[in-house]
């Protein structure tokens, strides 16, 4: 199945939007109901295309939320007020409408499990989709694959994903959650209160002896930083995947 | 707001679709040997830059430029001239 996945010609097809869930005020994930749909790994995603009336075409890449597991394929969308896709796929959208699509798309940024090394995933902002997925399918394989999630987001209303996290966390099979916020702190935060440093990666990330398995995903910046410091505390730079996002998207 | 070229780098992660369409093969993993500085880099590691008519993709250590591609007219142009070498799955 892996193969099918993998290899021939990618065919666009249409996902029913089956529900909407307003993730945070600029963020909705749309879980879709795609009668083709081949499976996917955590990591990939999908590009969608919009079609104009005068037939102008635009597509974008949105990485998959659901876990492969789940018989629905969900995609989380950040609302860019001057992009030309993401206003129509979070506010427009309704049940029911049809959304064209492709994929499973992309095989380097992936975490298919079944391995004994600890997990490091460090999100920034909507840079938290793929590394759901990952977290999604660890829980549904049942996997207790120590795992460690840092996630900067600017304020807690951005937090996407908040409660299910929370709950994920609370379940006490090895995975841990801790978040940062950039802009504004609630009264009585007890997380971090800045962007991500390296003092804040020694506190999270797992010792080097453990060669942990590490995926970054956000703004370029971001990624950038995060990942030098990681090279720099000496882990071993092939075992560091990330994958940017930029203001070209939208 | 000024947007800085650096903010504009991407990665080989966000031409996967459009390496696809070209190569009818997951290309991600694919291992690139960069024609400059001889380096070896997966597909996904390339910095890719999207931000003009055509897509062109850097090499992660050297900055010699890779690959261009533009999409257009029902054509693909692939200019490869800075990959020595891919490699990938049969």
């Amino acid at each position: 199945m892996a193969r099918t996945a993998v290899l021939g010609r990618l065919n666009w097809q249409l996902g029913n939007v089956a529900e909407l869930v307003q993730e945070t005020p600029r963020v909705a994930s749309l879980v879709l109901d795609v009668p083709e749909w081949q499976g996917h790994l955590a990591g990939q995603h999908v590009d969608v295309r919009l079609t104009a009336d005068d037939g102008y075409q635009a597509e974008r890449s949105y990485s998959i939320a659901s876990a492969p597991e789940d018989p629905r394929l969900a995609i989380t969308v950040e609302r860019l007020d001057d992009g030309e896709v993401s206003p129509y796929l979070v506010g427009e959208v309704r049940k029911g409408d049809k959304i064209e699509l492709r994929g499973p798309i992309g095989g380097y940024f992936v975490w298919r499990g079944g391995d004994d090394r600890p997990l490091l995933l460090v999100a920034g902002g909507s840079g938290i989709v793929p590394l759901m997925a990952m977290i999604r399918h660890r829980s549904a394989g049942k996997s207790t694959t120590p795992t460690r999630l840092l996630y900067s987001s600017r304020s807690e209303d951005d937090i996407i994903y908040k409660a299910e996290l929370g709950a994920l966390a609370a379940v006490g099979d090895g995975l841990t959650v801790a978040h940062c916020l950039t802009r504004m702190q609630p009264p009585g935060w007890r997380g971090y209160a800045r962007r991500i440093d390296r003092a804040m990666l020694e506190e999270v990330a797992w010792p080097k002896a453990q060669n942990p398995i590490i995926f970054v995903c956000g703004p370029t910046p971001m990624v950038e930083a995060v990942a030098g410091h990681l090279v720099d505390m000496s882990f071993d730079a092939a075992s560091i995947k990330t994958e940017r996002f930029g203001p070209t998207g939208g | 707001m000024t947007v800085q070229q650096s903010d504009l780098k991407l990665d080989g992660n966000a031409i996967a679709g459009l390496l696809r369409e070209i190569f009818t093969m997951e290309m991600t993993t694919a291992e690139s040997t960069c024609a400059g500085c001889h380096k070896v880099h997966a597909v996904g590691q390339v910095e890719v830059y999207m931000n003009a008519p055509g897509v062109v993709v850097r090499c992660p250590a050297c900055g010699q430029v890779q690959m261009r591609i533009v999409k257009g007219g029902g054509r693909y142009w692939l200019d490869l001239t800075g990959i020595r070498s891919l490699e990938f799955s049969a």
